[in-house]
């Protein structure tokens, strides 16, 4: 028997275990989203061990690894073939796995353009808490044959299910990328990231630090140029700038309690807070400390989204409000997907 | 949390009678709104797809959400089924009524409720047309992208329900990559917004459940959309080919000079016969297999990759390339694609559009199978790819009153599905399961995924009352199907007994 195969008998048995002793699992990778989430209940199931890129063939746009596969691998890989993982999956530490990248739904700074995790997830392999091997989805573009089961487990963060493997679209790599910095305020700076995503040019990131815009275009060398000089403003070389967003690296990121992300219309004013990060077009807004989860709900409400906390939620707490009726379907999806509750116990919701 | 496998009712039936019903949709909605008599609802029998109409007991046209709430809520409180409808343009079945249930039309919320341009989005009522939403917003220079072929008749409820693709899917995405929010209510007649006016929001993504569930869950009163800036430029090639599988290997030669067209379609020699005999589009009769490239984005941007792309084809083996020289003219290209369907429809009275993925590499195989095939059920089959994303349509030509045709049609278009599954694809990449795919569901799928659907419709209908006999199989059904679906090496169905 290859080890591949061992790694799932020893999911099955781990999970028929926790079962029969109605003990809940935490399905980890490396742990490099950790801190994400209302607490961390369970023992541990580790994925590392099944590992691995089992296709690959970069014409048909669509790759399929194992959920253990370090995230870096995987970008490699593709990298070595001048394509790349669209959506720029934060990795958040040095051992990050596809399949936590899968299972915590988040993107980076190319998310507004070119969209996020559950936009490029073609199909999943989850095994269930019955231990049953499970295919949703597939290795092809479109597909519509059945519910969307797949895009439901990204940002799902193992509470449904073990994601053996998944099959993701990937991109060619632009031909070059350009960043153009803008000294702006807040406030207009939020009328910039609109304006510019509203023009035809091949925009893939925006971002105001709490001092200045930046504004990325990528795509061929000419589309750039062409971009640029309808935009205008100073080009600049920094290149850790949008690696230091994405990971989080980035001096605003450097800051100790509670770090809530508000996603919301892109043209929401700026909130109270004078020292917040603003990103993907005016959509989302970092907040460190000020206020409360219910205060910046409240706000979010208003603009037609939500609250969430992000970094440093107290243990128990709720990290996102919403409406009951919202939350009655969450339960049901959960009920669905893992009747015993045998997943991920309070990593996403206080009550379930 | 107990954890009981069910299975869904094959025929649900309400709990009153049809009288009673027409007086209680009657106590809230106006009489030409409530349409019970066989003459008013002859014209909801079917939708795209024709072959097998059906007239429900009821259906009601509601005007309004609260009106569409409370015709929830009475068939709630009656246990009634339910099937909704937009503009019924759908080709998988999937709004065909049910004789014992209520048909729920949505042509009546038609209205485009606020326009963003700033914000780049619009909230509409799920009975606009799709084309209606970028006709609303070209002078913001903004556009909805998702462009299904019968975008100017079809309603973007319909295009939420079924999560409808078009020809700019590689590039833009489907409608799940191109909508923000959705207002859902649920079988109880509550009202719950899922999505946000940001892009994502927290717990579960419902609306990518929601988008492509085909009315199985619940329905839409509203509909947030993205807009996008309204490209600069757009212009297509027009590549012919003397061999099919040179066209298929063009294709990937695009995608590995890092070439993402806006779209790229291929047609094989019949589909060009039919469309050049319909509407003269210019199209090389002499051609195996022809290719449609769009680029799009800035004037630099397009001339750019227009280069680029017509060195590949050239170095592809391509024949004859032709670019677009103007917007008329790109236009003209587009329309013969476009009308490959009615095209095809003028060669025989008939015809089965086929709705298969599979991916781009199997293509050569695939396409010689599908020749065998024409000769094993002694009919003809014109194919139409959406080759950017490995979308097949294979149009099986017959005549429904000639003899067993109509039966020989049915089982080639099987026999397709079963193929896209057995190359690793699926037996529907954007016209939905419906009817008309209900058991390649049972090929596609075993019977633990199946109870993994059969679940998560269970935890929004638990009756079974949405869109009874669609889009997800029951197992019983499967059961007695019977086709051998081999999941790695297992048997189907173990612990069904065979009868």
């Amino acid at each position: 028997m290859s080890s591949i195969e061992t790694s799932i008998d020893q999911f099955k048995s781990f999970f028929a275990d926790a079962k029969k002793r109605s003990e809940c699992v935490r399905i980890r990778g490396s742990g490099s989203k950790d801190f994400y989430g209302v607490s961390l209940e369970g023992t541990i199931v580790d994925t590392r061990d099944f590992s691995g890129i089992t296709e690959y063939e970069p014409t048909e746009l669509v790759l399929t690894a194992r959920s253990g596969t370090p995230l870096r691998v995987i970008e490699d890989t593709l990298s070595e073939n001048n394509q790349m993982l669209a959506f720029e999956p934060p990795h958040m530490g040095p051992e990050a796995t596809f399949g936590g990248c899968i299972a915590s739904g988040l993107s980076g700074p190319r998310r507004a353009s070119q969209g996020a995790v559950r936009d490029f997830v073609l199909g999943v392999r989850l095994l269930n808490a019955d231990g049953l091997d499970l295919q949703f989805g597939g290795k092809v573009m479109k597909n519509v044959a059945g519910f969307d089961v797949s895009r439901l487990i990204a940002g799902s963060f193992g509470t449904l299910g073990l994601i053996l493997e998944s099959s993701i679209k990937v991109l060619p790599k632009p031909e070059c990328e350009r960043t153009i910095f803008f000294d702006l305020d807040n406030q207009t700076a939020i009328k910039k990231m609109n304006e510019l995503a509203g023009m035809p040019i091949p925009l893939s990131g925006t971002c105001f630090d709490g001092n200045r815009l930046a504004a990325r275009l990528s795509g061929s060398e000419i589309a750039v140029k062409a971009g640029h000089q309808k935009i205008g403003g100073e080009a600049s070389d920094e290149k850790e700038f949008w690696h230091s967003i994405r990971e989080q690296s980035h001096p605003f990121f450097q800051s100790e309690g509670c770090l809530y992300r508000l996603s919301v219309n892109p043209t929401a004013p700026e909130t109270k807070s004078t020292n917040g990060l603003i990103e993907w077009n005016g959509s989302t807004r970092w907040i460190w400390n000020e206020g409360s989860l219910e205060e910046h709900q409240e706000f979010a409400g208003q603009y037609g989204g939500y609250a969430t906390v992000f970094r440093g939620n107290q243990s128990g707490k709720s990290i996102h409000a919403m409406s009951r009726e919202l939350q009655v379907l969450q339960l049901k999806i959960k009920q669905a997907m893992d009747p015993q509750g045998v997943f991920g116990r309070q990593r996403l919701f206080t009550e379930f | 949390m107990g954890h009981i496998e069910r299975d869904l009712k094959e025929y649900p039936v309400a709990s009153v009678n049809k009288e009673t019903l027409v007086k209680e949709f009657s106590s809230f909605l106006p009489t030409e709104s409530v349409k019970h008599e066989t003459e008013d609802l002859t014209p909801f029998e079917c939708d795209g797809l024709t072959a097998y109409p059906q007239i429900p007991l009821i259906a009601v046209l509601p005007e309004n959400e609260e009106q569409v709430c409370q015709v929830m809520k009475v068939c709630n409180q009656f246990k009634v089924p339910i099937v909704f409808r937009g503009a019924g343009t759908g080709l998988s079945g999937g709004a065909i009524p049910y004789d014992q249930g209520v048909l729920l039309v949505l042509t009546k919320l038609k209205r485009i409720v606020h326009i963003d341009p700033v914000g780049r989005y619009a909230v509409v009522q799920p009975g606009v047309r799709n084309a209606a939403i970028s006709e609303a917003t070209k002078k913001y220079n903004l556009y909805y992208a998702p462009d299904p072929s019968s975008q100017i008749a079809c309603s973007i409820g319909g295009n939420v329900a079924e999560n409808s693709g078009g020809v700019h899917c590689l590039k833009y995405g489907l409608t799940v990559n191109n909508i923000l929010s959705v207002r859902f209510v649920t079988i109880e007649g509550d009202i719950v917004e899922i999505g946000s006016k940001g892009l994502d929001s927290p717990g579960y993504d419902l609306l990518a459940l929601i988008t492509g569930s085909e009315g199985l869950l619940g329905v839409l009163t509203e509909v947030t959309v993205k807009l996008l800036p309204t490209p600069e430029k757009a212009q297509v090639i027009m590549a012919s080919f003397d061999d099919v599988e040179k066209a298929g290997l063009a294709v990937a030669d695009i995608i590995a000079a890092g070439i993402i067209p806006a779209g790229l379609e291929m047609m094989d020699k019949k589909a060009i016969d039919a469309v050049e005999q319909f509407i003269g589009a210019g199209y090389p009769m002499d051609a195996a297999a022809m290719l449609l490239c769009e680029s799009d984005g800035s004037i630099e941007e397009v001339n750019n990759e227009i280069k680029k792309t017509t060195d590949v084809l050239y170095k592809s083996g391509a024949t004859a390339v032709t670019v677009s020289t103007d917007e008329a003219h790109r236009l003209k290209l587009w329309a013969g694609r476009k009308s490959a369907f009615p095209a095809v429809g003028r060669v025989l009275p008939d015809y089965f559009c086929m709705d298969g993925t599979i991916p781009r590499k199997r293509l050569p195989q695939v396409l010689k199978r599908i020749a065998e095939m024409e000769e094993t059920f002694q009919l003809q089959c014109a194919n139409v790819f959406h080759a950017g994303d490995g979308n097949l349509h294979p149009l099986i030509m017959f005549d429904a009153n000639e003899g067993d045709q109509l039966h020989r049609a049915e089982l080639f278009g099987a026999a397709i599905l079963e193929l896209c599954v057995e190359v690793g694809g699926t037996i529907t990449g954007e016209h939905g399961v419906g009817i008309e795919k209900i058991n390649q569901m049972c090929v596609q799928f075993d019977n633990h995924e199946l109870q993994t659907f059969l679940n998560l419709k269970l935890a929004f209908d638990p009756d079974g009352r949405l869109n009874p006999g669609k889009a997800i199989p029951t197992l019983n059904r499967c059961a007695e199907f019977g086709h051998m679906h081999v999941h790695r090496g297992e048997e189907r169905f173990p612990d069904i007994p065979r009868f």
